[in-house]
């Protein structure tokens, strides 16, 4: 069969649009400093819940051992608490449909489940002795101590995480966020003592953010809240990430990884924030370049040359900055050739630009997506948790959404000039040293 | 305790029609947001392969997105995200899957892209040795450059069941791959993606009667072929113990996985759906059997799990199935102490039956996450589109919840005894080291 050629006659052409349905939030401050975000939504019979709980590493100097307290609490915290043991916390739960579960990033603590609406008493008042008489019994935090060091010891060795780890060590240099990953020994080391201490001075209403969405009503929800949360009332303030320092590029590293059968190729750099005015620009360039299946990097290295499955782009927010982010996991044997043309890709949406077509399908892309991805409870939760618990307004959705709709062209051009000139980001590659050096050193230094 | 909600059904109604080419259509129009999802569904998958041609089905797939008669390559992706929608496909064991969730007002393109696949997908060469490197890219990637790729979804069928259909791997082998030719292509899409062997399946902001109008115009002119026979996936229950141990150079722990034979998911749903709560019951989420035992209470355990179905859905597959119950466990643990402690709780339910509290627990939680998965307006098609595929009614999907509700402890009991030491398969990963 010869390639067809698109005859567009033949596609159907889209109707109109159909209104987006607008969340109605409910936002409300109690007196703790709390903040309540309640979206009564039409869907299925469940409530999603997210508390976010600011938990960023306050220096450098203390982020190592912060990590690994962290990483051991979100474990222990479900272990016990005054009133009752791990069992009876997890039975109590189950029994409205719910499983608490509780993750930590550089920025924040998240505690979060789903639950059969009528079980939304119940679940508060397991959160309210969670986050108020936790107590880190000693025998099952040491039991929890020496499953995460296993877990640490399993994530080493993928190595999507290895590079993830590698660079953000080269990126954030001595910033906290450069600790991605507890060492095993600072683990085996704590005390359920040094877990309620750090429990006592960061687990805080103030800068918190509750969120409920589904099966609710706003007034009875929000009082539900504050009633079995009027005892969390620890005083202090919420702890940010302290300002990104801004570290050069520098030369690409090469972490070795014997024998490997693929390299993971990883690039990143600065991007514009939630609340700068250039992140549309900036999201729908990188869309053009690597963000989508329909993207120049995707049609590149993937459906032209077939080094790779699933190379992606991405802008990624976290509180002290935002990243540019390139991914792409290559055969061995081509190492070289998929950083040539992962290279060439950034440098030609840097100096030459985007066609309308291209601006037009990631602009509809970006819109369309969003809205599909807030369509669920728990697409809404999560995407009003990361918001709303950022310090921004539920309103900031609807925004962004209206300036992508109103980006140029000229300000997707000068955006991808800015942001993502590959001389201004960041390279790291994981793989076999000595198969992918040579052919790595053939395009520019190399760092081992 | 909540009572699992009185009206657990899902409330959308279905609708269906059949295409004189033997196309099957299911529409469940729902109209709280405007979003529509277009699912087609072809009833062959990774048992379907010949020896000789492993991974077969899933590379298969990859050219279904390599353009059509009028559609030429990335166009495809193109069209559907340039609407503002996103698509995907997947292999399993019994079914290929295609699908788009569009916003409401792209409904039309999707269907016109699936009937133009659906008559003449670009089978050549070139886009067939382009996709056997990706293939190869995704296999490295998911499997072969990461510790525990295979384990167990790819091991443990070697050891517990017998049929080329079931032990083979539905990955591929390297060496398959690389010699499929355009000519295997075109046989298996003349064999297997018939109209007549395929389900087309709608769901969200949609009109009934205007959608089938739709449904005609583009499918209609897509030839009958008549369908192939549903191949013959059961077989005899095992009469004894199997036993296997994989070397996995690349994992820092060691771990092991457990399969039982469970009633056949389609025939005896009623049996089955005892063997689904089981599953839960041992080991989903802080509360349940194996995660108090094996974790908490013994320290035998870094992390386990239980589901019912190779890939996690037990309501997609067809027999043979297993329950398989997998846990990771620290090298100072033997194998055989984690082992014997899982036959204990099992037995343990087996004797001594369940209590109505604790399993009305577990049928809360159930339902919560069935209601979840279908709360998405794609989740809740799909759901639908394998319903009809794999048990010809689409609205088991909407009762499931409620069917599983109604499940009695002895029927957790009764599906508990059917999991016995002497004829369940085990597979143990060892570390590179030795260990185990």
């Amino acid at each position: 069969m010869s390639a067809p050629v698109l005859d567009l006659s033949l596609v159907p052409p889209l109707g109109d649009p159909r209104p987006q349905p607008v969340p109605e939030v409910h936002l409300t401050t109690l007196d703790s400093g709390l903040r309540v975000a309640v979206v009564p939504r039409a869907g299925v019979p469940l409530v999603e819940l997210r508390l976010r709980v600011p938990f960023a590493a306050a220096s450098a100097r203390t982020a190592a051992a912060h990590v690994a307290r962290t990483s051991v609490l979100t474990g222990a915290v479900l272990l016990g608490t005054q009133a009752h043991d791990q069992v009876q916390i997890a039975q109590l739960l189950q029994a409205e449909g719910a499983e608490m579960s509780v993750s930590a990033d550089p920025d924040r603590l998240l505690l979060g489940t789903t639950m059969l609406p009528s079980g939304l008493p119940a679940v508060l008042a397991v959160l309210a002795e969670l986050l108020t008489a936790p107590t880190y019994p000693a025998g099952p935090v040491a039991a929890e101590k020496a499953r995460v060091a296993e877990r640490i010891a399993i994530a080493r060795s993928q190595p999507g995480v290895v590079a993830r780890t590698a660079l953000a060590t080269r990126r954030y240099g001595v910033h906290p966020y450069a600790v991605q990953l507890p060492e095993t020994e600072q683990v085996q080391a704590l005390t359920p003592a040094a877990l309620r201490k750090l429990h006592r001075e960061r687990v805080l209403p103030a800068g918190s953010t509750l969120v409920l969405v589904g099966d609710v009503d706003p007034a009875a929800a929000t009082d539900a809240v504050a009633a079995a949360l009027s005892g969390w009332t620890g005083t202090g303030a919420a702890v940010d990430a302290p300002p990104l320092p801004a570290t050069p590029a520098g030369p690409l590293q090469l972490v070795d990884r014997p024998g490997a059968v693929q390299s993971n190729l990883r690039i990143g750099g600065p991007a514009p924030g939630r609340r700068d005015p250039e992140l549309p620009a900036v999201r729908l360039a990188s869309t053009v370049y690597g963000g989508y299946f329909s993207s120049r990097l995707v049609e590149n290295i993937r459906e032209r040359r077939g080094y790779t499955y699933s190379p992606r782009s991405s802008v990624d927010h976290l509180q002290a900055g935002s990243s540019f982010l390139v991914e792409a996991d290559v055969a061995t044997e081509v190492t070289g050739p998929a950083l040539l043309e992962t290279q060439y890709e950034l440098g030609r949406i840097a100096l030459l630009p985007v066609t309308e077509a291209e601006l037009e399908a990631a602009r509809r892309y970006l819109l369309g997506t969003t809205a599909l991805a807030t369509a669920t409870h728990a697409g809404l939760a999560s995407t009003l948790s990361a918001l709303v618990g950022s310090g921004l307004p539920a309103e900031w959705l609807t925004e962004h959404q209206a300036a992508l709709a109103a980006t140029t062209l000229d300000e997707v051009t000068a955006a991808a000039r800015r942001w993502l000139h590959p001389a201004g980001l960041t390279t790291v590659v994981v793989g076999d040293a000595e198969r992918v050096a040579d052919q790595l050193e053939a395009l520019g230094p190399v760092q081992r | 305790m909540s009572s699992p909600p009185a009206e657990l059904t899902l409330r959308h109604p279905v609708e269906r029609f059949t295409l004189d080419n033997g196309l099957r259509v299911v529409l469940a129009p729902d109209t709280s947001v405007p979003v529509v999802a277009v699912s087609v569904f072809y009833d062959v998958g990774m048992r379907s392969e010949p020896e000789g041609r492993t991974g077969f089905a899933h590379l298969f797939e990859h050219v279904m997105f390599q353009g059509s008669a009028h559609v030429p390559k990335m166009e495809h992706a193109r069209l559907v995200q340039a609407a503002g929608g996103s698509f995907n496909g997947s292999t399993h064991q019994d079914y290929t899957n295609y699908y788009e969730a569009l916003p409401a007002e792209a409904l039309e393109r999707a269907l016109f892209l699936e009937a133009d696949r659906m008559a003449a997908p670009a089978i050549t060469e070139e886009n067939l040795r382009n996709q056997i490197d990706v293939v190869k890219e995704e296999i490295r990637v998911n499997v072969l450059n990461r510790p525990y790729g295979a384990f167990p979804w790819l091991q443990l069928p070697q050891i517990a069941f017998g049929s080329f259909a079931n032990t083979h791997d539905g990955y591929g082998s390297f060496v398959d791959l690389e010699s499929s030719t355009v000519a295997d292509a075109q046989d298996f899409f003349d064999r297997y993606y018939a109209p007549a062997n395929a389900v087309l399946c709608i769901g969200g902001d949609l009109d009934v009667a205007e959608t089938e109008r739709l449904v005609r115009r583009h499918f209609d002119a897509v030839p009958h072929r008549a369908a192939p026979p549903t191949p013959y996936t059961g077989e005899p229950s095992p009469t004894g113990p199997r036993h296997g141990v994989v070397v996995d150079a690349l994992a820092p722990a060691p771990a092991v996985a457990i399969g039982w034979r469970v009633p056949d998911p389609v025939g005896d749903l009623d049996t089955y759906l005892g063997t689904v709560l089981l599953s839960e019951l041992l080991s989903e989420g802080d509360a349940s059997r194996l995660e108090l035992r094996l974790v908490h209470r013994d320290h035998l355990a870094i992390a386990q799990s239980s589901y019912v179905g190779l890939f996690g859905d037990p309501f997609d597959v067809r027999d043979a199935t297993l329950l398989t119950t997998q846990v990771h466990h620290p090298a100072d643990v033997a194998a055989q102490r984690v082992l014997d402690a899982v036959h204990e709780e099992v037995d343990r339910v087996a004797q001594d039956g369940v209590g109505v509290d604790e399993l009305s627990r577990v049928q809360a939680r159930t339902s919560t996450q069935l209601l979840r998965g279908a709360d998405s307006v794609l989740g809740r098609t799909l759901g639908f589109a394998s319903a009809e595929l794999i048990h010809g009614r689409a609205e088991l999907a909407g009762e499931l919840a409620a069917r599983l509700a109604a499940v009695t402890p002895e029927q957790v009991q009764h599906a508990a005894r059917g999991l016995a030491r002497d004829t369940a398969a085990v597979l143990e990963l060892h570390t590179a080291g030795g260990t185990a």
